[in-house]
């Protein structure tokens, strides 16, 4: 076990339950929960959109992804940054002027129907627990990579902080996880790249010259095409990176914590800029660590590359940068599975319990029970799955999540804000049809059956050839929402329309004074 | 705007209608159309030109600098291009919230809200 990074993690550890405690005492009303009452400022917001982005699957999955198959890493990098810009022209202010606490809401805002919020609902909680699963699941194998934690128990400790973040702290606790992670994230990701270049004499060019020497693949390194050979995947890839942003839930949540839209766009813009820098930096990681790790040493510590970055902090900096990068991914583990929390217990709380089942009559205090119920209900949950997932890809997980969010919900959302004809039917339509449609897609595809035993979790030819859903479901999502409205015989109500439309751009709700 | 008529009960309700017809909703509308569309359409297609050309050639294998081939050339410009994207949204949203409070303003005169 390494004592330092242990010391570390217990630092962060602390730290985060002393935001919480603080957290607890201002977490007393729904609102307070589930957006900290809308007060976080664009800058705060955009380190939390940050830190709930940027998962352990981008921090190391890309830096060990760069490292192994050159180019093709990358466009992970280029993919969840240029997301930002559906976010930031389609997405963001008109949630935050139709919406208050979940997703949901803003599609309920329009279609005043239960089985709409219902069907909203249900994407809202499949996507955050697949999600869910797949960080509890890499969190449980890289805390047994660190600090030799057998799997169950690191799966345990990091279940049982985020039950504790979001029951006690609610956003409070949970942004200002998010907030702490983003800089530390910032700042080890810095000093590493600053060492790597460093010892290219901060020069690209010998930079790029010297890693295609240090790989297996040699001068292919430089080259797109070793890990994405089929057309038609990489497309469909790119599709659901650039549209799956724009429907997480745990990201969409986070401009309901900001108090009006122009915030909520100053938010992404700071997000967009920290983001970006970041990605550019996973350059640096990954070619670092294919030059000074090496090609064999990072495939025998973990097989998909996800421990190049520690790897290569240990052999820039010694113990102390390795004790410090493994803090960093657990408290980024922390911070990703703590908002992940927060948008499905929201889903379950706000929208299934106080709107569905209590019809909005729930008082004040039985909603915050219901919530942090919900809460305590979705933790153990994704703790119990994430057990039995032990051997599942993590990768897998994370495509299906953007999947299914840019097949399901971002067409409704898109739908929902510029179509006047869109109606109730077209937007259950295409709200199952995308999520069904990428699940089935995936079930069938390679990610699940490979004819060789072991490469897949079952064995035999995948009916359907594409590890990536998108390039099929997103479209789906759409024409089915299209072929709903039109199939039903529901009118759409033009003067709701119209307050729609006049809400999302402007904001204006009530009686100004 | 016209001031209309309203009873009591009636005046807390505002008619969304009536300013989604106002002729600064038209222009706030068709000021937004104008950048977000264009500006959407030419980042998808400078976005998806990256994939679409490694997927189906070898162009930009080539070399632009040394070893740095136009691949890695056009992957740091999709970041130049989201920030430049960004600044520029920002920019043009600040004039966006100007004729919202401009609406207000008329609404709030016009008796609306």
């Amino acid at each position: 076990m390494h004592g330092l990074a242990f010391f570390l993690f217990l630092i962060i550890v602390a730290l985060t339950l002393v935001i919480t405690y603080f957290a607890s005492k201002r977490t007393r009303t729904t609102s307070e929960f589930y957006t900290a009452d809308s007060s976080l400022t664009g800058w705060q917001n955009g380190l939390a959109i940050a830190g709930d982005y940027m998962s352990a699957a981008s921090f190391l999955g890309i830096a060990g992804m760069i490292a192994l198959f050159g180019f093709d890493g990358f466009f992970y990098s280029i993919g969840f940054l240029v997301a930002y810009l559906v976010v930031l022209y389609i997405v963001a202010e008109p949630l935050r002027n139709l919406g208050k606490y979940t997703m949901a809401d803003m599609i309920a805002a329009r279609f005043d129907d239960k089985k709409v919020r219902g069907v909203a609902a249900l994407n809202t909680i499949s996507i955050s627990i697949f999600y869910m699963i797949a960080q509890l699941v890499g969190a449980g194998g890289l805390i047994k990579l660190l600090l030799g934690i057998d799997y169950v128990y690191s799966v345990l400790i990091v279940g049982v902080l985020m039950t504790v973040y979001v029951v006690f702290g609610g956003m409070t606790a949970t942004s200002w996880v998010q907030i702490v992670k983003a800089v530390l994230l910032m700042v080890g990701t810095f000093i590493i790249s600053i060492i790597v270049f460093a010892k290219f004499d901060f020069n690209l060019i010998k930079m790029f010259n010297e890693v295609k020497t240090a790989t297996p693949l040699g001068e292919a390194f430089l080259n797109p095409g070793n890990k994405f050979k089929d057309p038609l995947d990489t497309i469909s890839l790119n599709l659901a990176l650039i549209l799956g942003t724009a429907g997480l839930p745990h990201i969409l949540i986070r401009f309901f914590t900001v108090k009006d839209a122009p915030t909520a766009r100053k938010s992404v813009v700071y997000a967009t800029w920290i983001i970006g820098i970041f990605y550019v930096l996973t350059i640096f990681l990954g070619f670092g660590a294919a030059a000074f790790v090496g090609y064999d040493k990072i495939v025998a510590a973990n097989p998909a590359g996800n421990m190049a970055a520690p790897l290569l902090a240990e052999v820039l900096g010694g113990d102390f940068l390795f004790a410090f990068v493994s803090a960093v991914a657990f408290a980024t583990i922390l911070a990703v599975v703590a908002g992940l929390v927060l948008s499905a217990a929201s889903a379950f709380a706000h929208d299934f319990y106080s709107h569905i089942l209590r019809r909005g009559e729930a008082t004040e205090k039985e909603q915050m029970v219901a919530a942090r119920w919900a809460s305590v209900g979705v933790s153990v949950l994704s703790i119990l799955l994430a057990l039995f997932a032990q051997k599942m890809n993590v990768a897998f997980l994370v495509s299906l999540a953007f999947a299914v969010a840019a097949s399901a919900n971002l067409p409704i959302i898109v739908l929902t804000i510029f179509w006047r004809r869109f109606n109730t039917t077209g937007a259950i339509a295409g709200m199952l049809v995308g999520l069904f449609s990428a699940l089935l897609l995936v079930f069938f595809s390679p990610n699940v059956w490979s004819p060789e035993p072991g490469a897949a979790i079952l064995v035999g030819e995948p009916l359907f050839k594409l590890a990536n859903p998108g390039i099929v479901s997103i479209p789906l999502g759409f024409i089915a929402s299209i072929v709903g409205t039109l199939l039903s015989s529901k009118n759409a109500d033009s003067k709701k329309f119209d307050e729609i439309l006049v809400k999302a751009n402007t904001g204006i709700k009530e009686l100004a004074n | 705007m016209a001031v209309q008529e309203r009873s009591f009960e009636n005046r807390s309700a505002i008619d969304y209608s009536q300013i989604a017809q106002s002729s600064s909703f038209q222009h706030l509308m068709r000021a937004k159309k104008n950048f977000i569309l264009p500006a959407t359409l030419f980042f998808f297609v400078f976005y998806f030109a990256l994939p679409v050309l490694t997927s189906y050639s070898n162009v930009l294998n080539s070399s632009a600098i040394g070893p740095i081939s136009w691949a890695w050339v056009f992957a740091f410009a999709q970041f130049i291009m989201t920030w430049a994207l960004c600044m520029l949204y920002s920019k043009r949203a600040a004039k966006f919230d100007e004729i919202v409070e401009q609406m207000k303003q008329e609404a709030k005169e016009g008796g609306n809200l």
